[in-house]
């Protein structure tokens, strides 16, 4: 029998009753998504970013709704922990979590609160997982806020998946560079630029006359490569 | 930088100036603990050196050095001369050093940060307790044998699931030829063993986890 | 309610309890200074007595220094003042070549005043456009963080990010300056006096913004320089007090500028004095900018501490071996210890380093601005209301990271 329209187990007869709730919770997934109150837990230089990603030129929370700042964590849903996380600083923010209504998510905004950063030491906790269940990881030093983006989008489509509060695998926001561009961007560093003379030397000194290991072992006679002198112009320049 | 200051502390004091030195433009005098509060007061209120800003207060810790292992030390500046003094004076490692926060306010809280990193003790200060750990940390971060990666968390870990992590440095990771193997150099120092690279399964000890210290790291069973 | 009975005094007087309440506030709370931790005992509205308890932000600076080499301290000591990285990262490499007797090229030093005035002006914007929003204003706040992302697209122009860009080594830099430095920023200054004369225009006749600024948080010369106070802190309590000109070091006396100085040590006077300390700032960029010369080496050439160029590594054995000793080893500095001080965002941000010789420093000690001007904040608020917490805390621009290291 129908009960009470504000709890999500209405039933409707053994049919339709799939539809209805799945409809249901839908609408809240969608109302829950788009709009995140969030609870700022900010400690160290992602602090500066996250400063950044309110402001004007990325707008970043506000065209996803999830602008408002909520600094009781009883009217938050969503919390951010930006930064470093130390020892002393940990019962605070289990505190806080426990505090938060279900359902509840949290973003973990940075490295040093993924996984502790490079701070591998006697006072940070090395990644707030540790203390509370992570729903997004954004990794980053502090990171751009496109990638904040990005781990608010990867979010708020977990929660269009229906998930509560510690429902489905955390995500951790992936570098998102196309293939080729990468391949482009190594061009320009040292690694291959090392590489790439030596096989320019190596194709000029053994020009025709490559011996494999084989070969010289079995007496091959070797012949004598004129090697460069240091100094002399080789007749290129890098 | 002239050594007008260093002259006139050993007009005054003579055989308690124990040393000086001047290295890069840096005026340093050392003295004895028991005369770290006169020499600091002679500083302050003396016309011809009027230390009267304070700078900075603190230690550095020589484990080696069996008789006095920290040295304790005191930046100070004069805002009507604009000249610089550093006062130095090596403390062992129970022995309480007179507490300078009559002769500046701001040696308060420097004094309660080199007690809660070194385990200093100052006389005389009125509210020794820890700054920037917390109360139950147990230990002296900043000494030579507090190893770096022992963490004593307040709030038991938790056990992390559907995402793997890596430990960021392993002990002997790096740039390990440039490191001192505090170990082996002070005695009774008691430093966890060497993670080697895929000891086990091929894998990085979580250091983090603090998994050489099973027992003494408390795990939640339950979130 | 009804009175009790137990509290009528002898002569049928109410006697309602007196004692002052003690109140939590932090470590985690709004203003969005980082975090920190202050239990106040409170009669009434007016605090009577103040612990300030810092150190939810200690991340082991010093000991994390004493793991690796000088140049791998850079990164940490990025994370000192977040929100003027440069400056700290050329405090530090100040430090060692102070000890190591090391003469970076006019270029390189020219640099890193220009880098180093971007980033003081990223820290007071950030500071009092913050301090702005808490008491209410926040379109200062956007209109100055949309100022202060103009900055991080020129430094992230130069050095690759935009915050904590670990661009200094000793030395030298990382990399020399693009060929559009000088260019882009001469073009996005306009824009920074832009925000600041209409963030003052909004502040400054506000009845509200005056009041809560005004009279309040006041810190007289006398206990500021007892208490071991600087910087801006220091300078609105009259005294003028600022390493670039009582020690100048890189080229500062070379370049005109004011040290603007406040009178009553009040939170307005700390407002103002960052504000005029963003325009001094661009004064002194326009004229780095001009003298900078456009054409020559960055980096000291000493092979024994500052890494050789990449082509020379590859052809010379010399420079493959200097490389070999600096990246393994880590540059060795003479032994000794030596203590060299900038003006940071806060103040005197120094750096006192213990060398034993090897490439690992022995003692990094970081001299905190802004954990001495914390200190002052017990002082400042005592006898104030609890709303005035707010304002007065966040004209002290307490930066954790470097507050906590």
């Amino acid at each position: 029998m129908a009960q009470s329209k504000t709890t999500n187990t209405m039933t409707m007869g053994a049919g339709d009753a799939g539809f209805v709730t799945t409809r249901f919770e839908d609408l809240l997934a969608w109302a829950r998504r788009w709009s995140l109150f969030q609870y700022p837990f900010v400690t160290a230089c992602c602090g500066m970013e996250f400063m950044s990603l309110n402001g004007p030129s990325y707008d970043g929370l506000a065209r996803f709704g999830a602008e408002a700042p909520r600094f009781s964590p009883r009217q938050a849903d969503l919390m951010w922990v930006v930064g470093t996380v130390s020892q002393r600083q940990a019962p605070a923010l289990r505190r806080i979590y426990e505090q938060m209504a279900e359902p509840k998510w949290v973003v973990a905004f940075g490295t040093c609160a993924s996984c502790g950063g490079f701070y591998d030491n006697y006072a940070t906790v090395p990644g707030i997982d540790k203390i509370i269940p992570v729903d997004i990881y954004i990794p980053g030093c502090p990171p751009r806020p496109e990638a904040v983006l990005d781990g608010l989008m990867l979010l708020m489509e977990k929660i269009s998946r229906g998930a509560g509060s510690g429902v489905g695998e955390p995500i951790v926001v992936p570098p998102r560079e196309l293939p080729a561009m990468a391949q482009i961007r190594k061009k320009g560093t040292s690694v291959l630029f090392g590489q790439a003379r030596l096989d320019d030397e190596h194709a000029r000194l053994t020009a025709g006359t490559a011996k494999t290991l084989q070969q010289v072992l079995a007496g091959a006679p070797t012949e004598s490569v004129a090697l460069p002198v240091r100094g002399q112009s080789q007749g290129e320049d890098h | 930088m002239s050594k007008k200051v260093i002259d006139r502390l050993k007009a005054m004091f003579g055989d308690r100036i124990l040393e000086s030195s001047s290295l890069r433009g840096d005026d340093e005098v050392r003295v004895a603990p028991k005369d770290w509060r006169d020499v600091a007061a002679f500083l302050r209120d003396d016309g011809q050196t009027l230390m009267d800003h304070f700078l900075d207060l603190t230690a550095v810790d020589y484990p080696e050095r069996e008789e006095a292992r920290f040295d304790v030390v005191l930046f100070l500046r004069s805002m009507k001369l604009n000249h610089r003094i550093r006062l130095r004076t090596r403390v062992a490692e129970d022995q309480p050093l007179a507490s300078l926060i009559d002769v500046w306010a701001g040696t308060n809280w420097a004094e309660r940060e080199i007690f809660d990193m070194f385990g200093v003790k100052f006389e005389g200060h009125p509210d020794l307790r820890r700054i920037l750990m917390y109360d139950e940390f147990e230990g002296y971060p900043l000494r030579k044998d507090y190893p770096i990666a022992r963490v004593q968390p307040l709030v038991p870990y938790r056990q992390v699931e559907g995402i793997e992590k890596l430990a960021p440095f392993g002990d002997d990771e790096g740039m390990p030829f440039a490191r001192v193997d505090w170990a082996s150099r002070v005695a009774g120092a008691d430093l966890p063993v060497s993670t080697g690279i895929g000891a086990s399964t091929g894998q990085r000890k979580n250091l983090s986890q603090g998994a050489e210290y099973a027992g003494k790291v408390p795990v939640a069973t339950d979130e | 309610m009804e009175p009790n009975y137990e509290d009528l005094s002898d002569d049928r007087e109410l006697e309602l309890p007196a004692e002052p309440m003690r109140i939590n506030m932090g470590p985690s709370h709004p203003a969005m200074h980082g975090t920190i931790r202050m239990v106040l005992e409170l009669d009434g509205e007016t605090v009577v007595d103040l612990d300030v308890q810092p150190g939810y932000l200690h991340r082991g600076f010093e000991k994390s220094c004493e793991r690796g080499t000088y140049n791998q301290c850079f990164p940490y000591v990025d994370r000192l003042n977040y929100v003027s990285p440069m400056l700290n990262n050329v405090g530090f490499a100040l430090a060692v070549e102070k000890l190591c007797d090391l003469k970076v090229p006019e270029r390189g030093q020219w640099y890193r005043m220009a880098l180093g005035e971007l980033a003081r002006i990223c820290d007071h914007l950030t500071c009092n456009s913050a301090s702005a929003m808490e008491l209410g204003a926040f379109t200062p706040f956007l209109w100055c963080i949309k100022a202060r992302d103009y900055l991080w697209d020129i430094l992230e122009q130069e050095t690759g990010a935009r915050l904590t860009h670990s661009f200094g080594r000793v030395g030298g830099m990382a990399k020399p300056p693009t060929d559009m430095f000088k260019e882009s920023t001469l073009a996005v200054l306009p824009a920074i006096e832009e925000a600041l004369a209409e963030s003052e225009l909004l502040l400054l006749k506000n009845r509200i913004f005056l009041d809560r600024t005004q009279g309040i948080g006041k810190l007289s010369a006398e206990r500021a320089i007892a208490l071991g106070v600087t910087g801006p802190l220091l300078r609105s309590t009259g005294v003028d007090y600022d390493v670039r000109k009582t020690n100048p070091y890189l080229f500062y006396k070379d370049v005109d500028f004011d040290v603007p100085v406040g009178h009553d040590g009040d939170n307005f006077d700390r407002f103002m004095c960052r504000f005029e300390e963003v325009r001094q700032s661009i004064k002194i960029l326009r004229q780095v900018l001009d003298k900078m010369p456009t054409s020559g080496p960055v980096d000291c050439p000493d092979l024994r501490y500052v890494l050789p160029q990449k082509e020379a590594v590859y052809d010379t054995i010399e420079a493959t071996i200097a490389h070999f000793k600096i990246v393994m080893e880590g540059l060795k500095p003479p032994k000794g210890e030596v203590y060299s001080f900038t003006e940071g965002g806060n103040g005197e941000l120094g750096f006192y380093i213990v060398s034993d010789g090897s490439g690992t420093p022995y003692r990094v000690r970081v001299r905190p601005p802004c954990f001495f001007n914390l200190q002052a904040a017990r002082e400042m608020l005592v006898g104030d209301m609890v709303a005035d917490i707010v304002p007065t805390f966040g004209s002290v621009n307490m930066i954790g990271g470097e507050c906590d290291r």
